[in-house]
């Protein structure tokens, strides 16, 4: 019988920027189980909820998670708009949906730059992450800082977009959509990257289905879904815009309905600046009570969908608040994605999900099977790397080429 | 000025420890090393490894299950080592004070050297603590 060897990954990794603990069993290069340990990031948010008032709840929800701090503060106020039967401005609409988009830009390029740095492709890290700031300089614009916009309250939004700043949002735009077909190309063309992608980590239609998993991670298997589009909320029914699906379900289409949905969303935000031209009035609706009920509230944010639940008793707290976020559904579909790969394979393999836990915090799931000998924790990324250079050399590619004269 | 201070000083290997963080202040922390901040043309670099670690990075707050190991890094970290506490949460516990699960301020069982405020701070006032900090263990 084969020995099986354990690689522990974390809970302190180069390979995250979280606290979590994997543990891969394998046999030889073949992964065959998969542990994950959480707990590291638990913060009891939900029972602080109920001690903050409404207004207060959406700056917690908020630091739920730093990449998502549009996604979770738009479903908390939805869920409590939704308790309160209160109605929210036009106006506000089209801001929310704005911001959220370029959130979604935001994330989705880290995500691309944070796959590119796993495969050993570092460049297209820098690369990514050099046209992530000029977004960040846009939200630093529009909302007074560069990540937690604080630009949700219930009833509608805190700040306005002004009309001089609109130009510079178009700007930024349109400079973006070079890099994007760039990144596009890039991941379209590319040999190695097509051997490194292609078939790993894949995720069967039904899988998904009997995993519940959620948003770009469902979209690439083949499942169309999008609270977006199936619960319109914020602009999202008053905007055109596609919901992109990929039919593979491996690394591959994950990335490319990734980068697919960046165009969506550069679509959307376009959309908005325009409305927002023309739609005038109020940006909030000043509720003053929220009367005794329960409300829900969903967001499609750049994971999957975030759903919010909050139930008051008249006072001005939440009575219970529930907080459901993608990760909590994709994460475990690791299991499904990683097993019978290789130990090469699996670091692409479980970043492809997006994984985060700062949402998540509340899962174990343990499939142990025994084994002692104990491997070292930064082998992972190195065999990953060299599995892209043994590709390179087989292939004889150099890899993505940013051809930058494109992007002008 | 010592050899161990010189050493420590010249070139600093930085170590991130992320707690029970929102992700923020450590997705600020990779920024600081891409093209627009570019700190790597300083001599620093992000380690993998505590053991190799001059300046370690705190982020976030840190809870139960997490502050204990993070102590536990501390411990294996190469003396002297200086420690800087990044945005709100881990200088002080910030929204999360309330929390059952919080574990208390980490200058509690980490020695803490500098705070840089904000939620998260700029990368920019990352790299103002660090020169700070530099400046005065040379005592410049």
């Amino acid at each position: 019988m084969p020995r099986t060897a354990i690689i522990p990954i974390g809970p302190y990794h180069p390979l995250q920027e979280e606290p979590e603990f994997f543990k891969l069993h394998v046999e030889g290069e073949t992964v065959v189980g998969l542990d994950i340990e959480l707990g590291y990031n638990h913060r009891g948010i939900e029972k602080l909820s109920e001690s903050k008032t409404f207004e207060q709840t959406v700056f917690l929800v908020e630091r739920i998670c730093g990449i998502c701090s549009t996604s979770h503060p738009i479903a908390c106020v939805q869920a409590i708009e939704d308790a309160g039967n209160i109605a929210v401005p036009e106006r506000a609409l089209y801001i929310r949906s704005l911001i959220g988009e370029l959130e979604r830009l935001h994330s989705h390029l880290l995500w691309l730059g944070l796959a590119g740095h796993f495969l050993g492709f570092n460049t297209v890290w820098m690369w990514v992450w050099r046209y992530r700031e000029d977004l960040l300089d846009i939200m630093e614009l529009l909302t007074g800082n560069r990540n937690h916009y604080a630009m949700m309250k219930p009833g509608g939004v805190r700040r306005d977009i002004r009309r001089e700043d609109i130009p510079a949002v178009r700007k930024m735009l349109d400079g973006l959509k070079g890099p994007l077909a760039l990144f596009r190309d890039a991941v379209a063309e590319d040999p190695v990257i097509h051997a490194r992608l292609k078939d790993v980590g894949v995720l069967t239609r039904q899988e998904v289905i009997d995993y519940c998993a959620l948003g770009p991670t469902a979209r690439a298997s083949g499942v169309a879904i999008d609270v977006r589009r199936d619960h319109p909320h914020a602009a999202y029914g008053l905007v055109e815009w596609d919901v992109c699906v990929e039919h593979n379900g491996d690394v591959f289409d994950k990335a490319v309905v990734r980068i697919r949905e960046m165009f969506e969303s550069v679509r959307i935000v376009a959309q908005c600046l325009d409305r927002l031209e023309v739609v005038g009035g109020p940006i909030d609706s000043n509720p003053k009570e929220i009367p005794p009920g329960e409300g829900i509230g969903h967001y499609e944010a750049p994971r999957g969908e975030v759903f919010h639940y909050v139930r008051s008793d008249g006072g001005n707290r939440p009575a219970r608040h529930k907080v459901r976020a993608p990760s909590y559904m994709n994460v475990p579909t690791d299991r499904a994605a990683v097993l019978g790969g290789s130990v090469s394979d699996a670091t692409i393999v479980l970043a492809a999900v997006d994984p985060c836990y700062c949402c998540t915090e509340r899962m174990a799931a343990l499939d142990a099977s025994t084994g002692r000998r104990l491997m070292g924790a930064k082998e992972l990324l190195r065999l990953s790397w060299e599995k892209t250079e043994r590709l390179k050399r087989e292939l004889g590619a150099e890899g993505p080429k940013l051809d930058l004269a494109r992007t002008e | 000025m010592s050899f161990a201070v010189r050493a420590l000083t010249r070139s600093l290997n930085v170590f991130h420890l992320g707690g029970s963080a929102c992700n923020n202040c450590d997705i600020e922390i990779l920024d600081a090393l891409t093209p627009r901040y570019d700190v790597e043309r300083f001599g620093l670099t992000l380690v993998g490894s505590v053991r190799h670690a001059d300046l370690i990075l705190l982020s976030g707050v840190f809870n139960t299950k997490a502050a204990i190991r993070a102590r536990r890094i501390y411990e294996q970290a190469p003396k002297p080592v200086v420690v800087v506490a990044i945005g709100a949460c881990a200088c002080t516990g910030d929204i999360f004070r309330k929390s059952y699960n919080w574990d208390g301020p980490v200058d509690r069982y980490i020695p803490v050297d500098a705070y840089v405020a904000g939620c998260p701070p700029k990368p920019e006032a990352m790299l103002e603590a660090v020169v700070t900090l530099v400046k005065k263990l040379r005592g410049a």
